[in-house]
């Protein structure tokens, strides 16, 4: 598991709820505002759709760092799925950060489908952030050591 | 394994341009599952669709991706080709690498990389999707306007002139609103009340509507197509069907101190009351805080006058459970209290008024019967000063008010200073103006008009302070085309206040889970295609609790709202989204954790008998009532025991995808 | 505009926190102030002024010193430009240049508190320098 000082990349999963975020992301896409490849996005119905376990999951696969992006507290297409993402996550974030996982690693942001420009900033940022603190090595299972 | 078929769009340019679309189909081609894979100017074009077609029945496909633009443009083109090509819809994954790939890279290789991977992720998604059948829901054909001004009465008449029942549902003891305070509408100077009223009766009179007034919307629960509201009736102490608005209580009433609230409070009214002549409902209501006989017990006058023996002092609170298909928002707005810019006196100076009070000074059935008086000393004011833009266009780090223009508030000006030098020509008006904003039709020749015809004086700047200087009011402000300071010995002052939404709105937002933006002013589902309805399904919105509005905007707002409602309630089922929840009954150990975080309360508890080998008992298990659950996935996270999931988005589905992203 | 305007155009904006960019030109900073007659810039100009790089035309005036400092335009702007900051800043600007019998620069902006605009500052050092 060696760190190459040129080929390093991050890799970067996001979670985006189908409603506000997953739109911002367009938005942002249609108004083509530059963020780095390394943001994959996984679309998901709400931000209380994920589970804990998919985060962990994308540290053990090798992931460098996760975001989850909601509707702005009070907007839920749901009424309150990003109450439930907010609780789960900070309990979540807490035990990762007791695991050795920075907590620059993870972030939860709330963008709604009118801010595309926010998006693309969270992203260059939480992308900065995530590649000052390097390569992820906790949590990894096996088939990420090259 | 699934035989899955993979189709790249290249979106003309706007996706090959920046992936290389030929390395993409040909990358697809060695991942597991994937049978075919092509690539194609435009998929979604009718030949694009012909091809995934053709590719279905060639190669038996189970499933397919489509590696294209956002599936919230295309998904459902593509369900819509699969199932004509006999593959079930939801057996239909896309890859997103236009909005979020091609359109936010400049790099071709990187593109061409997160492009591959954003298509195997969807291809190992899809490894994991079941075919999935949309279920059906009934439609409530009745339609819910929560406020009765012109636009929830405009809504509600179109809506019962297409056959459907609506409930108009009002927090003042009549429908009307805003409009009939105004004196006269711009830019034809019709009088309001003329051309208001008579909608009025026409609403009371339509057989299909309701009008539920005096009473507010406490409790909404339900989705499109089946609402349930609770509505509460405040006692008006009052049997409504009783009383024939015959006035009598009202000059009875020996309590004459209640503020009254139909001329902006500028005069008092009695307890008991009709807001004003032509109130639909025509019925009086007691304002228990001024009543004397519900303070004190003692008086009861009016129900000793009262013929018709529709006096009930015993009356409560009415709850009201109604079922509705549709629910529009109409509850409008109230104008901003200026007090807290001090430097305009507005709480110190009797004659410093909003402009909605000064449509109630105009007005016939006003507070002095039509006579321009100022209210300090029922004077005839010789010079007034209007002053736009009050508390609009502020900037949001200073709390001087709203950022927005207010958009009415020139018109209106216009109006003012207009019919005050029509009626009283020996009275000179000043306007102070930012920028005079008339853009609609047949508006900046009014506003000509004013100035040309009527000699208002229009001055470019605007008021930096409004002193009482013996029974004058003096007034400081720039000339800014004179480069100098004026002062103007005014007799009485207009505030062209901002409009803000009225202040139930934001409870009424939270309730229906209707997104709204920091003013307070409802969001549209897209600000230019989608106009009058709210991003949740079965929300409609009408007039200036979408936005600033005039009259015939908001009319013209009501009868669109009116029509997407009509739209909805002619459909008799709703195709609902397969993609809910689904409880494991066999891992299910009964905890309740998700019935309590399910915001819809679609999941039940029930005993089951469980019958297995070597075991036979009862069981408390979970069931999920599909055509209630919304698919938010919260009680799939909840669960202890893995039991629950999500239907199209399964947790070996997101797995999946993790693992395709990070591996 | 040319390299001295710009670099000077920057100093006053860097030190009064002023974004000109942000007036809407209603003139309410000119309409409620009260030295108006006597300078013979007025707020609104100053704003105006300033975004046109016509600093020094400014900071050789009067109006400057005729700022009475009564903030009156910084409370009442609705667009969170506050004209007083500039006229502060510019005057600033000149007593930096002078260098005479008052405080440097870097006094100044050591004594500064973000949350003071420049203006009272300069109020305070016009009333007890002497």
């Amino acid at each position: 598991m060696s760190v190459s000082n040129t080929g390093w990349t991050p890799k970067i999963v996001a979670f985006c709820c189908n409603w506000c975020s997953y739109a911002g992301a367009d938005l942002a896409g249609s108004g083509r505002m530059q963020y780095p490849a390394d943001v994959k996005i996984i679309r998901v119905p709400c931000s209380c759709r994920v589970n804990p376990l998919f985060i962990l999951r994308a540290f053990e696969r090798g992931a460098d760092g996760v975001i989850i992006c909601g509707c702005h507290p009070g907007d839920c297409h749901y009424t309150s799925g990003n109450y439930y993402a907010r609780r789960r996550m900070t309990m979540l974030f807490s035990l990762l950060d007791y695991l050795g996982i920075e907590r620059g690693r993870t972030r939860v942001e709330w963008v709604s489908a009118a801010e595309g420009a926010k998006f693309a900033k969270t992203m260059n940022e939480f992308v900065e952030t995530v590649y000052t603190l390097g390569e992820n090595r906790k949590l990894r299972d096996i088939r990420c050591r090259k | 394994m699934p035989k899955i078929g993979v189709f790249v769009c290249w979106c003309g340019s706007n996706i090959a341009g920046t992936v290389d679309v030929e390395a993409v189909s040909e990358a697809m081609k060695t991942v597991p599952g994937v049978v075919f894979s092509t690539n194609y100017q435009y998929m979604c074009s009718a030949a694009g669709q012909k091809m995934i077609a053709d590719a279905i029945h060639e190669y038996h496909l189970d499933g397919i991706v489509v590696a294209s633009c956002s599936p919230r443009m295309h998904e459902n083109t593509f369900r819509k080709t699969a199932q004509a090509a006999g593959l079930n819809p939801y057996m239909v994954e896309i890859a997103n690498i236009r909005e979020q790939c091609s359109w936010i890279h400049k790099d071709k290789e990187e593109g061409t990389r997160k492009a591959i991977v954003l298509a195997k992720a969807a291809v190992a998604k899809l490894l994991h999707n079941q075919p999935l059948q949309a279920g059906t829901s009934a439609v409530t054909k009745r339609c819910l306007v929560i406020g009765g001004g012109i636009a929830g009465i405009q809504t509600a008449l179109d809506v019962a002139n297409a056959g459907y029942e609506v409930d108009i549902v009002e927090q003042r003891p009549t429908i009307g609103g805003r409009m009939a305070q105004l004196d006269k509408t711009f830019p034809t100077l019709d009088c309001s009340a003329c051309i208001l009223t008579p909608k009025m009766v026409e609403a009371a009179q339509n057989e299909k509507i309701r009008i539920i007034s005096y009473a507010k919307v406490e409790k909404v629960e339900g989705f499109v197509g089946n609402f349930r509201a609770t509505i509460r009736k405040k006692a008006r102490f009052i049997d409504e069907n009783k009383c024939t608005g015959c006035s009598l209580c009202m000059q009875k009433c020996p309590s004459k101190k209640g503020r009254d609230e139909f001329n902006m409070e500028m005069n008092n009214r009695p307890a008991i009351y009709i807001p004003f002549a032509q109130a639909i409902p025509n019925v009086a209501v007691i304002d228990p805080e001024q009543c004397i006989k519900l303070k004190s017990g003692k008086c009861g006058l009016c129900e000793k006058v009262c013929s018709a023996g529709a006096i009930n002092y015993q009356q409560k609170d009415e709850l009201l459970e109604r079922e509705y298909g549709a629910i529009v928002v109409a509850t409008g707005f109230r104008p901003m209290d200026p007090s807290p810019l001090n430097e305009l006196g507005y709480a110190e100076n009797k004659d410093v008024i909003t402009s909605l009070e000064l449509e109630r000074l105009m007005n016939a059935a006003g507070p002095t019967k039509g006579t321009l008086l100022r209210p300090s000393d029922l004077k005839h004011p010789r010079e007034i000063v209007f002053i736009q833009c009050v508390g609009s266009r502020c900037d949001e780090n200073t709390n001087r008010g709203k950022p927005y223009c207010s958009k009415i508030c020139c018109m209106y000006t216009a109006k003012h200073a207009m019919l005050i030098r029509d009626k009283y020509p020996d009275t000179n008006v000043h306007v102070f103006y930012i920028d005079v904003r008339t853009p609609g039709k047949n508006f900046d020749e009014f506003y000509r008009r004013a100035v040309e015809q009527y000699g208002v004086d229009y001055i470019k700047g605007m008021v930096g302070k409004v002193a009482r200087e013996g029974d004058k009011l003096m007034v400081r402000g720039s000339d800014l085309i004179n480069n100098r300071q004026v002062e103007i010995a005014a007799d009485l002052v207009v505030l062209a206040t901002a409009i803000e939404p009225d202040p139930s709105a934001r409870s009424i937002g939270t309730m229906l889970t209707a997104s709204m933006d920091t003013n307070d002013f409802f969001t549209e589902a897209h600000a230019k295609l989608r106009p009058v309805e709210s991003p949740t399904a079965g929300i409609f919105l009408s007039g200036v609790a979408q936005g600033p509005k005039d009259v015939p905007e908001t009319v013209a707002q009501a009868s669109a709202a009116a029509s997407k409602v009509i739209g909805l309630l002619a459909k008799d089922h709703l195709v609902t989204n397969p993609c809910v929840a689904l409880s494991d009954e066999l891992l299910c150990n009964g905890c309740s954790q998700c019935e309590k975080v399910c915001p819809y309360g679609a999941i039940t508890y029930e005993n089951r008998e469980v019958r297995g080998p070597g075991v036979r008992e009862v069981r408390r298990v979970a069931r999920v009532n599909p055509a209630v659950c919304q698919g938010c996935g919260a009680c799939t996270v909840t669960c202890p025991s893995g039991a629950m999931d999500l239907k199209g988005f399964t947790n070996q589905q997101i797995m999946a995808e993790v693992d395709a992203i990070c591996l | 505009m040319d390299q001295n305007t710009r670099f000077l155009t920057e100093t006053v904006l860097r030190i009064s926190g002023v974004d000109p960019r942000k007036c809407m030109k209603c003139g309410k900073c000119s309409g409620t102030c009260p030295n108006y007659d006597a300078m013979e810039y007025h707020p609104h100009q100053f704003v105006s002024m300033v975004e046109n790089g016509l600093i020094e035309q400014l900071m050789n005036s009067n109006a400057v010193y005729l700022c009475l400092g009564c903030m009156a335009c910084v409370e009442r702007c609705p667009r969170h430009v506050a004209p007083g900051k500039l006229v502060g800043a510019l005057a600033q600007l000149k007593l930096r240049k002078q260098d005479g019998n008052h405080k440097g620069g870097n006094d100044i902006a050591a004594m500064a508190d973000e949350k003071v605009p420049q203006q009272l500052l300069m109020a305070a050092m016009r009333k007890y320098r002497k």
